[in-house]
């Protein structure tokens, strides 16, 4: 069995051999250099997410529930919109009523079993929305604890789920730091969001992506250096979710609060 | 007599022996450790195509103002242009094939997903004009003095239609 | 309804796709392998290291370590959301996956259990097929024994003593093996919890010794407890029939033996009980005081939510009283059941801390979630995953081992080594 150290030192060799009379023509090129030494492919799919433009309409999420049938009524969802407010004394109230696939209709917070919090906007020190979905990370601990091989990545970065061979014993929803994934309610298989797998592989976008109006989500080609997505993701002040998991997390967050978990 | 101290091990050995031949034929053909390795790309490669095979709902708005060019022109030009058709018309599929017509969504409940007033300024959701849905004519449509595709203040409303 | 939405109930906040989604077939999973490494364990005491004083629990306790695996399978499968494709486990093991070795572990314990049991009692099967054959008249009954003895013998009819000195240096190499896979297999159960990341609970490298330690603990109390229910069942069936012929041995014999084991087998059963409990309070001392990000919430489930379970069920009434019973002078046999029943529902109550209580809390640190055991089965998954479904799992080792037992009787057999 090939490992992937060895499967990239192997293709490295092949590739470059190959294109060793190119590259000797061309200027050195450290942005290059960093896409070959990370990967063979030329697209590894990345997301990025404006939690400044995010209002909380929840549209992306009505929009993913759709497009990827789950269940409109069911309490999972693909993606989902959580709400961070901060009042006066400091404390961090969170919510996502039914992952805010209606959108953020009230100031009331939704504390499941506690019942409604109403705070005035007189108590609100800072108030904003995040907008969450898998992270397609780059060490999927969620594949890597599937004990048949039925989630897996794709060469272009995505985790997908085989429905066909899942044996629903949920390691993967337990393995995920992020609790992007749950059991699809019709199949009974593991399910997460897969970037809109049919939509980015015929030049689409996100379903989320389209139904958001401010441009608060994004997706982008990492490999591709003209990409604006990426342009933003090398040269601006990005963060990304949960870093001491190891995951590598490939959604990347502007306007990031430490209040975020 | 030979020595019977083996024979568990050839029934283990026989158990052993189906459990591979089993998967000789229970395995598809195309499993096994893909682009990503062992670790992360083991799998069955056709899966990859069932996804890519899922249909596709939302269609964007380009589809759209391909045959509806006069709700373009009306639109293009107000704050709502941002807003993807379908978020309120309901998803395309193979409209106007399948579905013939789409069903549109006028509900309060869908204007307020940006129009409730939330005074939080440290997100873009601060600076949108909103209502409270509770006092502001909450028996009322919004449509019934609003217009979606040229949204004004409600004194303006005549101005807006013309 | 969402798998996980029946007996879970959020508290402030928790992701949307949060669930409890391992209920009590997966405390059930680690508590039944257990038993069943803890049986296996207290028979190779007596086969491996030769304590003489177990010879009459280690041949019980063996049979009973074959009834309760089918049974360590039967949690997890009925866990599974698609059980009938739980053997894609050994189609495509992904062995990066902590569980994918289960199926290989399992099945090669599964093989040594079964050999060496094979190997206990191939000179009782043979004489068995002998006499049945050397019946004159054989009912409906007997040809059913003769058949399944036959089929057990698998042609190894020898029976001189070179061949029976065979089977039982065979025996001594089976146990032998057997500790460590035994072991293996449930410090594997424990690795399955250690190893996930993403549980802040759970994540501990102590976990699979934990595991192992309480294992033990568990399954000798099991045996125990069963030993003597059939030794009382025993006394009274002799006492029964000493009425008409009072020339049966005296139960004074009986319970002199009976008592002897007892008292052999608690002081295994507090050797390990104490090894488990040192762990266990190193693990939770070592969390307070390193204090990372998770203590937080991890003191709020442990301290306040999870307080009667954690402190009055498992450690005072599981661990503290059973420990003073033992360790008391003049151990009974009435006393032994006493604290053997207690340390069972210790270590339960230690696996469900683990299982549900490391789920009790939102994985944002922000929130709770409270598990609700679905009584009424009044769907498949509330029976598969609720009181019904955990009962179905603990009667089933029970009438396995009664199966077992018409075939391969566990007391009255002249022993051949």
């Amino acid at each position: 069995m090939m490992n992937r150290r060895e499967f990239c030192k192997k293709a490295m060799i092949v590739v470059g051999g190959i294109a060793l009379p190119l590259a000797a023509l061309e200027v050195f090129n450290p942005k290059r250099l960093q896409a070959e030494k990370e990967g063979r492919g030329k697209v590894r799919w990345a997301f990025l997410v404006d939690t400044q433009k995010c209002v909380g309409c929840g549209f992306c999420v009505k929009a993913c529930k759709i497009e990827n049938e789950i269940p409109y009524d069911a309490n999972v969802t693909r993606t989902w919109v959580e709400r961070y407010v901060i009042t006066r004394d400091g404390t961090t109230h969170i919510d996502s009523p039914k992952g805010a696939r209606d959108g953020f209709t009230t100031m009331k917070i939704d504390q499941n079993k506690e019942g409604m919090l109403d705070i005035s906007s007189a108590d609100i020190e800072k108030a904003f929305f995040v907008p969450k979905l898998c992270n397609q990370c780059d060490n999927p601990p969620c594949v890597q604890v599937c004990p048949v091989g039925a989630t897996y990545q794709t060469a272009d970065g995505v985790v997908l789920v085989d429905r066909t061979w899942c044996i629903g014993c949920g390691y993967c929803i337990m393995g995920c730091p992020y609790s992007v994934r749950f059991f699809h309610p019709v199949y009974h298989v593991a399910e997460k969001c897969n970037f809109c797998y049919h939509r980015i592989s015929q030049g689409m976008k996100t379903a989320c992506v389209d139904a958001c109006p401010f441009g608060a989500r994004r997706i982008g080609n990492l490999r591709d250096p003209d990409d604006p997505v990426t342009k933003i993701i090398m040269t601006e002040r990005v963060n990304v979710l949960k870093e001491e998991y190891g995951t590598k997390p490939q959604v990347f967050y502007l306007g990031f609060s430490k209040e975020v978990k | 007599m030979k020595n019977h101290v083996w024979r568990p091990l050839f029934v283990a050995l026989a158990i052993v022996g189906c459990i591979l031949f089993a998967r000789t034929l229970l395995v598809p053909r195309d499993f096994g450790a893909h682009e990503r390795g062992y670790m992360y790309g083991w799998h069955r490669k056709s899966n990859e195509a069932e996804w890519k095979a899922v249909r596709v709902k939302y269609r964007t708005a380009k589809v759209c103002w391909g045959c509806h060019k006069d709700k373009y022109d009306a639109i293009r030009n107000s704050a709502h242009r941002s807003i993807g058709c379908e978020n309120c018309h309901g998803p395309n599929y193979d409209h106007p094939k399948d579905p013939v017509g789409l069903i549109i969504d006028r509900t309060r409940s869908l204007c307020i997903r940006c129009h409730s007033l939330l005074p939080y300024t440290a997100s873009d959701r601060g600076g949108i004009r909103g209502i409270n849905p509770e006092t502001h004519f909450p028996q009322a449509a919004c449509v019934l003095c609003h217009i979606p595709h040229n949204p004004k203040p409600m004194n303006q409303k005549r101005e807006a239609m013309s | 309804m969402v798998h996980g939405e029946a007996w879970t109930i959020k508290e402030f906040f928790v992701y949307p796709d949060e669930y409890i989604y391992w209920s009590i077939q997966i405390v059930m999973y680690p508590f039944m392998t257990g038993l069943v490494a803890g049986a296996f364990v207290l028979s190779s005491l007596y086969h491996v290291f030769g304590v003489k004083q177990l010879k009459e629990i280690a041949r019980f306790s063996l049979v009973f370590s074959l009834s309760l695996l089918p049974v360590a399978m039967m949690p997890l499968l009925l866990h599974l959301q698609q059980p009938f494709r739980g053997i894609n486990v050994l189609m495509t093991p992904h062995f990066t996956s902590a569980i994918a070795a289960f199926g290989i572990v399992f099945t090669t314990y599964g093989m040594i259990v079964a050999s060496e049991i094979w190997f206990v009692y191939r000179g009782f099967i043979v004489e068995s097929v002998l006499a049945l054959r050397g019946k004159k008249e054989r009912n409906a009954v007997d040809t059913l024994r003769l058949v399944i003895y036959t089929v057990l013998a698998m042609g190894a009819m020898d029976l001189s003593a070179e061949a029976l000195h065979k089977d039982e240096r065979a025996v001594g190499l089976l146990a032998a093996i057997g500790i460590p896979v035994a072991c293996f297999l449930h410090g594997y159960a424990g690795f399955i919890f250690g190893s996930v990341k993403a549980n802040a609970l759970w994540m501990t490298p102590l976990m699979p010794v934990i595991f192992i330690c309480s294992a033990v603990v568990s399954g000798i109390a099991l045996c125990m407890i069963t030993y003597i229910v059939t030794m009382e069942i025993r006394k009274l069936l002799l006492t029964w029939k000493r009425k008409d012929n009072p020339w049966f041995p005296s139960t004074d014999e009986l319970k002199g033996a009976e008592v002897q084991v007892v008292t052999m087998t608690a002081k295994y059963l507090v050797m390990f009980l104490v090894l488990a409990i040192t762990l266990e309070l190193l693990d939770l001392i070592f969390r307070g005081y390193t204090a990372v990000r998770s203590w937080d919430i991890l003191r709020s489930v442990i301290y306040e939510k999870d307080f009667t379970k954690i402190f009055i069920l498992q450690y005072g009434l599981g661990n503290l009283i059973p420990f003073i019973i033992f360790l008391m002078p003049r151990l009974t046999v009435r006393k032994a059941a006493l604290g053997s029943l207690l340390v069972l529902l210790g270590v339960f109550m230690m696996r469900w801390n683990v299982v549900i209580g490391g789920q009790a809390f939102s994985a944002s640190f922000a929130g709770f979630m409270e598990y609700r055991l679905p009584i009424w089965p009044d769907s498949l998954e509330n029976f598969k995953e609720g009181l019904f479904g955990a009962l179905t799992v603990i009667a089933t080792p029970f009438v396995l081992f009664f199966l077992v037992t018409r075939v391969l009787p566990v007391f009255g057999v002249k022993d051949s080594h």
